[in-house]
């Protein structure tokens, strides 16, 4: 547990910088493993029969997924999946870290086939007080996920919370 | 059935969705998801320690939240912002109540808009994961 967290110079300075572009994979394949995950039993999200019945090119995405992040080791982050190099670093130097909440926009349907180039920035960074962890650093992150065609199809902001 | 916008009201609620997801599913989760934090399938790692148990992944209760969404509509229309905060962490193995309630429904652009917001309740009642979501229906 951190004594007192301070926002540095250093760290206000990486908000809004871009991280370098990295691909996500949506397959029939990503799709099912997903939704299996979460458990659903609709057959939309695993049967391509069903999933063009109803009226999607392929197997939708199902809420909350964009697609996987390509895993090369060595270049991703081995417990989250996503690239390493997602920018500069905060350096906070705080080990735990919490979800705080995720909040996404839809501006384009996403089914598998599509491949998504996925660009993130840090968008903000506040410190909360907690009862049960104390002080906590609160790093917003913004993603923005665009299709093969170059539509923009989601934008996704996300809150860690750093403890 | 596809949902259609004359099927509910301002105040109606969603079908809830119940789940106690186990190790088990965690562990499918992750695979799906690619979030491998200890925290969420390894008793030994030492966040878990901390806390007393394994946690359910935030991100897991956020997809449940869009699966209520997803069967309500029933491909009827689409969601355009799905949203929530992890207030409380919630355990496996636990009984969560997923549910909602339309909070306002209207036509914008031509465009048949219905905003609810969405809960996860544990087995004391506390909703730990409060959420909202606006949505576009087809017809």
């Amino acid at each position: 547990m951190a004594e007192k967290i301070e926002i540095t110079e250093a760290m206000q300075a990486v908000i809004g910088v871009q991280s370098e572009p990295w691909t996500h994979e949506v397959t029939t394949t990503s799709v099912r493993g997903f939704a299996r995950g979460v458990g659903y039993t609709d057959p939309v999200y695993f049967d391509e029969a069903a999933a063009k019945a109803a009226g999607y090119r392929s197997l939708p995405c199902p809420p909350t997924y964009l697609g996987t992040p390509v895993f090369i080791p060595g270049l991703s982050n081995d417990t989250f999946s996503g690239p390493k190099n997602t920018g500069p670093g905060l350096n906070h130097g705080l080990k735990n870290v919490l979800d705080g909440g995720t909040e996404t926009e839809y501006l384009a349907d996403i089914c598998a086939g599509d491949t998504l180039t996925v660009t993130s920035c840090c968008a903000d960074l506040s410190i909360r007080e907690s009862k049960t962890t104390g002080q906590m650093l609160i790093v917003t992150t913004e993603s923005t996920y665009t299709n093969q065609g170059g539509t923009v199809v989601a934008k996704q902001r996300g809150q860690g919370l750093f403890y | 059935m596809p949902l259609n916008w004359n099927a509910f009201d301002e105040g109606s609620s969603l079908p809830e969705l119940e789940k106690a997801p186990g190790v088990t599913q965690l562990v499918k989760y992750a695979a799906g998801g690619g979030d491998f934090n200890p925290l969420h399938h390894d008793f030994a790692f030492p966040q878990s320690k901390a806390l007393g148990s394994i946690i359910i992944h935030g991100r897991f209760k956020y997809a449940a939240l869009g699966e209520l969404v997803s069967n309500w509509l029933d491909h009827g229309g689409r969601i355009r912002t799905l949203s929530c905060q992890y207030r409380g962490m919630d355990l496996p193995d636990q009984p969560m109540t997923l549910g909602g309630v339309v909070k306002r429904k209207w036509e914008e652009n031509g465009e048949k808009l219905a905003e609810v917001d969405l809960f996860v309740k544990n087995a004391d009642g506390k909703n730990t994961t409060p959420g909202s979501a606006v949505v576009v229906l087809n017809a």
